[in-house]
């Protein structure tokens, strides 16, 4: 089974980075992709910022690490952080379980919900991953 | 050359078969890589080879090149300490699985190097009373810098304040670290009894903001500092307090500096079992509050399960290394001082309890009959008079130096003179005192600074 | 009764402790008693042991047991070189006038000492073609770090300090985070397809920004860097310094000299090429030595021979500074230089030689059955991939762990990172061809098994004092020391 064949729900976008959003009124949520979980590993500690900090399209804001690597996590969008997913302190496990449900990441005002178009679909997601394990 | 070394199991004979069932005509053939004018064809001035008579010979020439008296007779210190150490400490680091191993990256074979590095730990914690140890560093100095580069790392402000009562080659060393970094660093004063000056600190830390006010305790000069008061100082300033401490046997009865508002000890590990040995291999230290465990440098041991439920010890939280996080790394740091670590678990085991309590105890106490005696002595002055553990400063009527050539000449090392860290302080002299000295060594160099 | 086994889990020295139990003993107080004032004295050592003599050795002399060791087979970590630590070496470490040698001894009565450090650094000057050395770094790492900054005060002196230190993408992690350490920013040189560096790539990279090329030659892959003297062109053209990582000299030590390659900075193991013992993660001693040129930036003091007469200089205006306290890891200079004595020149060249000869036996008996990534010629170690058998199912993981069930301690896996699942092979000259012969047969055996058996090899090891330990809990839930249970 490829990575390919991972779960890549069609509502959400999706960065070469491997990050996922999802947006709803002005508010992005941001996670990792099933690709990310699986490439990582066991993910044993998230780094977050604070809320209220600013996250900028394409720059990393915070890490994810597993036991034998790290990974920064960077923004597909721009904006101010409302909400961290205090959860994963305690359960970082979580992102590998369910990466578009409770293993999400943060929640962003965003900046400028044109940026979003620019993202990939779940589709081109799907081929631009299949090109990278290749 | 055509004989085997006897390090070196391959006769040519072995060779020869080897080459053979490899298909290769020669030894050369392997070498093709290598441009041919790049290989040498000379004799380089290189010693040896030598059989291991002659080896001994030679290095035990060396050995008695060096002239020093007895240790009992030895009044010296500044960074680097005399103790008792207990006859099993070298027996068991001796022994090949504890030296000849590598770093325990392979768990499964190494649990004996990570559960006395885990038990190292736990000592330092217990020691410093503060909740998080790596299983050591380089040394002291190279400890406290990298110490403040963490503090600096969880809060960047790009400055720290250090006491001029810190030992001279730490914040040299300090200097170069930081330097590369661009981080300032500011020093402040002592007060007229010895001691660094809260007040001063105070200042310094309110003039511009700092990550970290930086003390060393007992000082470079013996004295013991106000931690509880330099803590307060430095939390005001939403600043943490990094202590140094050169001698951590004066742990074992002075009151640890977690237990008083301290936020990190960067220490030197030497005094626990590790041999002077002309300044090194040593042994550095780092202990924090449990905050900086993200930020911390240097290899971690922690307590982990098998598949078949046993505890077991591994190397962990190693994404702040460099082997994992490369350039973003907490420090560069790989090899660490592995086998001075266990040297000072071994003797922090042995001694024990109450045996380093009592070690400490008697360096307390000689140093103060020291101090006492000396500072008698006419013509002598002691200029700092807060409490010391085991080294004071004494001024001497003559020049430091001249003054312990001509002890050096009667068998008796009086002490380092503290103007080769600083010209202005010429007639000071920075005498160390131990559980080693006895009382008739003591009587013996109040003496003769007596007769000078 | 359940039978003691020589597998049973040691507790830990709190575990054992008892109150009132002592391992240890003073003369009585020979002066009279003194306290420090009651805000200093502490009130206890709370938690820490009380052991007797007997409870202190037995407990580390079964720890030890738990242990693998070179003294016990081969060790064979990629870029590590473990070889066999001579008992000299112990011997003369330990001699009474050099262990109990305090540093602050007046230089007139530490002839010995400083002498020692003399000779040492004119023979590794010698034998590497540099000009001088500098013997204050405590391990590798701090090496590299004292290079980078010796370079940066180099261009720091002639007006700028540049921004960027190239490093290949085979380096060891110390090196980007060395660099880092010193203030620069990093950037990567691929290799090409023979694993070395790629010369265009460099050429292109190369500008007035870079300060250092930090090289490793052999590389990670046990490659020699065959262009190295175009490389040092290169990076000489636009002003720039070639920094050579000696990790891996024990490749060509006696053979070729660095310094004759156009080499700047050149650090050395005398851990690994110099036979001084691993400790189980140190001590070490990283000296590095540097062309006429970076002489004046180098770490203080140095030692200097002025006629008869040895000294400590500490005053030179233009050095970086010190690193550490006092002036190295003596100890593992006594070590080094014992080892020097015992093997000469020829001895050194004889390592290389057998060193080399040794891990192209084992490639070449080993190239039928695991992956071999890069077909250039191997020097001292050798790197193969689990591409053949990870269609088993079975990793370079797997692989390395049931290799303890043969008896051997794994080689490097997972490094360098450009192989994928990467087995680095380094078997130094101290391994008899028996030895080898041991390593090979285990090597195709657990080859057989991933294909036979391979739950076997990915549940290994099975006959270790502890079995695979789930890292991942402890890295989650981290437990750094023994608390007393309340």
């Amino acid at each position: 089974m490829s990575k390919a064949d991972g779960i890549y729900p069609d509502d959400l976008k999706y960065t070469r980075e491997h990050e996922w959003l999802a947006v709803q009124g002005g508010v992005g949520t941001i996670g990792l992709t099933h690709y990310a979980q699986s490439e990582l590993g066991d993910i044993v500690y998230v780094d977050m910022p604070a809320v209220g900090a600013p996250v900028v399209a394409g720059e990393d804001f915070g890490t994810v690490e597993s036991v034998k690597a790290v990974s920064e996590i960077f923004a597909p969008a721009s904006g101010e952080v409302l909400e961290i997913n205090g959860a994963l302190a305690t359960s970082p496990e979580t992102i590998n379980k369910d990466p578009y449900g409770e293993g999400w990441l943060v929640k962003v005002k965003l900046a400028d919900p044109k940026e979003v178009a620019g993202l990939m679909s779940a589709s081109e997601y799907r081929k631009y991953i299949e090109e990278e394990s290749n | 050359m055509g004989d085997a070394h006897r390090y070196v199991p391959a006769s040519d004979q072995d060779r020869r078969e080897m080459l053979e069932s490899i298909g290769r005509a020669s030894i050369d053939d392997l070498f093709v890589g290598i441009p041919a004018h790049l290989k040498i064809g000379t004799a380089l001035g290189v010693p040896g080879p030598l059989s291991e008579v002659e080896v001994l010979a030679e290095i035990k020439a060396r050995a008695q090149a060096n002239r020093a008296p007895d240790p009992a007779f030895q009044f010296l210190g500044g960074g680097a300490y005399r103790h008792a150490v207990p006859a099993l400490v070298d027996h068991l680091i001796s022994r090949t699985e504890f030296y000849s191993s590598y770093t325990p990256y392979q768990p499964e074979i190494s649990q004996g190097t990570l559960q006395a590095m885990f038990e190292f730990q736990t000592l330092i914690c217990q020691l410093t009373g503060l909740e998080i140890s790596n299983a050591s560093m380089y040394d002291g100095a190279s400890s406290l810098a990298e110490a403040i580069l963490m503090v600096e790392r969880q809060r960047p402000r790009g400055r720290v304040v250090i006491s001029d009562r810190v030992h001279p080659e730490y914040r040299q060393v300090t200097r170069t670290y930081l330097g590369a970094l661009g981080t300032e660093m500011v020093m402040f004063g002592h007060r007229a009894d010895g001691t660094a000056d809260p007040e001063a600190a105070r200042r310094e830390l309110a003039a511009k903001s700092a990550s970290a006010l930086v003390i060393q305790h007992p000082d470079f000069f013996g004295c013991l500092e106000d931690v509880e008061t330099l803590a307060q100082v430095a939390h005001d300033a939403g600043a943490a307090l990094v202590v140094a401490v050169a001698e951590p046997v004066a742990l074992g009865l002075l009151k640890a500096p977690g237990a008083q508002g301290a936020d990190v000890v960067a220490g030197e590990g030497q005094s626990f079992g590790v041999p002077v040995s002309y300044g090194g291999p040593y042994l550095g230290l780092l202990a924090a509050r449990s905050t900086f465990l993200r930020s911390m440098p240097g290899r971690i041991v922690g307590e982990a399960r098998d598949v078949d439920g046993r505890r077991g010890y591994v190397l962990t939280l190693s994404t702040r290394e460099q082997h994992i996080r490369r350039e973003k790394a907490t420090s560069n740091i790989c090899t660490n001082e592995g086998l001075a670590a266990l040297t000072a678990a071994i003797f922090m085991a042995t001694v024990g309890r109450s045996g380093l309590r009592e070690m400490a105890s008697q360096c307390y106490a000689k140093t103060a009959y020291a101090r006492a005696a000396i500072g008698s002595v006419r013509g002598c002055r002691l200029p700092y008079p807060a409490p010391v553990f085991n080294e004071f400063v004494v001024e001497l009527p003559a020049p430091a130096e001249e003054v312990v050539r001509r002890l050096n000449d009667n068998g008796i090392l009086a002490g380092l003179p503290i103007g080769r860290y600083d010209p202005a302080r010429s007639r000071q002299l920075l005498v160390t005192v131990t559980e080693l000295n006895t009382r008739a060594a003591i009587d013996r160099l109040a003496r003769e600074l007596g007769s000078l | 009764m359940e039978p003691r086994s020589l597998k049973a889990a040691e507790r830990l020295l709190f575990e054992i402790s008892r109150p009132g139990r002592r391992g240890f003993a003073l003369p009585a107080l020979d002066v009279p008693p003194a306290e420090p004032p009651a805000r200093h004295l502490r009130d206890d050592l709370e938690g820490f042991p009380e052991l007797s003599e007997v409870d202190v050795v037995r407990h580390y002399t079964r720890l030890s047991r738990l242990n693998y060791a070179i003294d016990l087979g081969l060790y064979p970590l990629g870029s590590c070189t473990m070889k066999y630590n001579p008992k000299i070496n112990e011997k003369t470490a330990r001699l009474e006038g050099l262990a109990d040698a305090h540093p602050h001894l007046p230089p007139a009565a530490a002839q010995g000492c400083l002498g020692l450090m003399h000779d040492l650094e004119q023979a590794l000057a010698a034998l590497c073609g540099m000009d001088r050395f500098t013997l204050q770094p405590a391990a590798g790492a701090q090496g590299e770090l004292v290079g980078i900054l010796m370079a940066r005060a180099f261009h720091v002196d002639r007006g700028k300090a540049r921004q960027v230190v190239l490093i290949p993408d085979s380096a060891h992690g110390t090196n980007p985070a060395s660099a880092h350490i010193a203030g620069y920013r990093v950037e990567q040189v691929p290799s090409n397809e023979a694993g070395r560096v790629d010369l265009a790539a460099l050429r292109e990279r190369m500008t007035e920004e870079v300060a250092v090329l930090m090289l490793t030659n052999p590389n990670t892959l046990g490659v020699f860097e065959s262009d190295i003297e175009e490389i040092a062109r290169i990076v000489h053209a636009k002003g720039g310094l070639l920094y050579m990582d000696g990790a891996n000299l024990n490749a060509f030590v006696g053979i070729a000299r660095p310094g004759d390659m156009g080499v700047d900075v050149h650090h050395l193991n005398l851990h690994k090429t110099f036979s001084t013992p691993h400790g189980g993660g140190g001590p070490g001693a990283g000296p590095v030595g540097v062309r006429k040129d970076l002489v004046p930036y180098l770490p203080v003091p140095t030692v200097e021979k002025e006629g008869e007469r040895y000294v400590l200089r500490h005053e030179a205006p233009k050095s970086i500074g010190r690193v550490r306290s006092f002036y190295g890891n003596f100890g593992m200079m006594v070590r080094a230089w014992t080892y020097i004595l015992a093997l000469g020149q020829e001895g050194l060249r004889r390592n290389a030689e057998t060193a080399v000869l040794n891990a192209n036996y084992i490639r070449h008996h080993l190239a039928g059955t695991y992956d071999l990534p890069y077909d250039a010629p191997s020097l001292h170690e050798v790197v193969f991939s689990d591409r053949r058998q990870q269609e088993a199912g079975v990793h370079t993981l797997d692989i390395a762990k049931r290799l303890m069930d043969y008896g051997f301690h794994p080689p490097t896996i997972y490094f360098p990172l450009i192989v994928k699942g990467a087995l680095m092979i380094e078997p130094t000259e101290s391994e008899p061809r028996e030895e080898l012969d041991l390593f090979i047969a285990a090597m195709r055996a657990i080859d057989e098994e991933a294909r036979r058996d391979p739950a076997l090899v990915r549940t290994a090891p099975h006959t270790t004092p502890v079995r695979r330990l789930d890292e991942v809990a402890a890295a989650r839930q981290p437990v750094l020391r023994w608390t007393p249970v309340s």
